[in-house]
């Protein structure tokens, strides 16, 4: 797995190529908590490399969400999700927690 | 029939994906069906990983696969502590995401995504998992 940080003046994007499973999702992790203990709550997260995401992937998603949308600050919305992990988000019920976009310049926008 | 075994690490999930999707695609199932093996697959080994062994490095994953046609039965095996799956219940995902928990949802998506799980368990023989996948045109 792969991850870019750019930093809009909007929002964060991060781009996460490969897979997001409980060897990478520390990862992930680390660079999403390095955006919201800089007080930055708006998030993008570009998945169009994304090929895969297991539930440790998801937790990890979830628990950023958790801390951006408290006192409404900001929010995690998700771009080009592959049908097949887009369908497994929604398996578990977890597609209801996320906005997802299919194009970057309109997830920026959202913001 | 093809055996590997893997250090029982988060490292080693991508190989372990690695070694079934290519057994999903030779089974002939389709990209969707092949992302349902690889997920179920995962959330096993993870469920190894922290509950059979109940932590990295201490096991061995050994992961068999079958290949039928339209049909793939993976069988995955650990030395690790036993678990009654039916004691698991389901997570409960209907709620505000504030009492959101991480628990109990490997397990969910295996029974979702598979079509066939089987658990046994021997005092001398450890764990086995074996669960099926069918291609909907088999169906």
């Amino acid at each position: 797995m792969d991850i870019s940080l750019t930093e809009y003046k909007r929002c964060d994007v991060v781009t996460v190529s490969g897979r997001v499973d409980s060897s990478t999702a520390p990862k992930l992790e680390e660079a999403l908590t390095s955006i919201t203990e800089a007080g930055r709550f708006k998030i993008v997260i570009d998945m169009t490399d994304t090929n895969f995401v297991s539930s440790k992937g998801w937790w990890t998603l979830i628990e950023t969400q958790k801390k951006c949308k408290r006192y409404r600050r900001g929010e995690v919305v998700l771009v080009n999700v592959m049908p097949e992990i887009r369908s497994s988000l929604d398996m578990v019920g977890m597609g209801s927690y996320f906005q997802i976009f299919d194009d970057l310049t309109a997830a920026v926008a959202n913001f | 029939m093809k055996t590997s075994s893997f250090p029982g690490r988060y490292d080693s999930l991508a190989k372990v994906s690695e070694f079934v999707v290519n057994a999903a695609k030779e089974a002939g199932l389709n990209s969707e069906e092949v992302y349902a093996v690889e997920l179920a697959v995962d959330e096993a080994c993870c469920n190894i990983i922290d509950h059979a062994y109940g932590g990295e490095g201490l096991g061995e994953l050994n992961c068999t696969v079958k290949v039928d046609q339209g049909k793939l039965t993976v069988i995955l095996s650990d030395t690790g502590k036993a678990f009654d799956p039916k004691s698991i219940p389901d997570p409960k995902l209907d709620v505000p995401l504030e009492q959101l928990k991480p628990r109990g949802v490997g397990l969910y998506l295996m029974r979702k995504l598979m079509d066939d799980i089987n658990y046994e368990t021997s005092p001398n023989h450890g764990n086995t998992l074996t669960m099926v996948k069918r291609s909907q045109s088999d169906n």
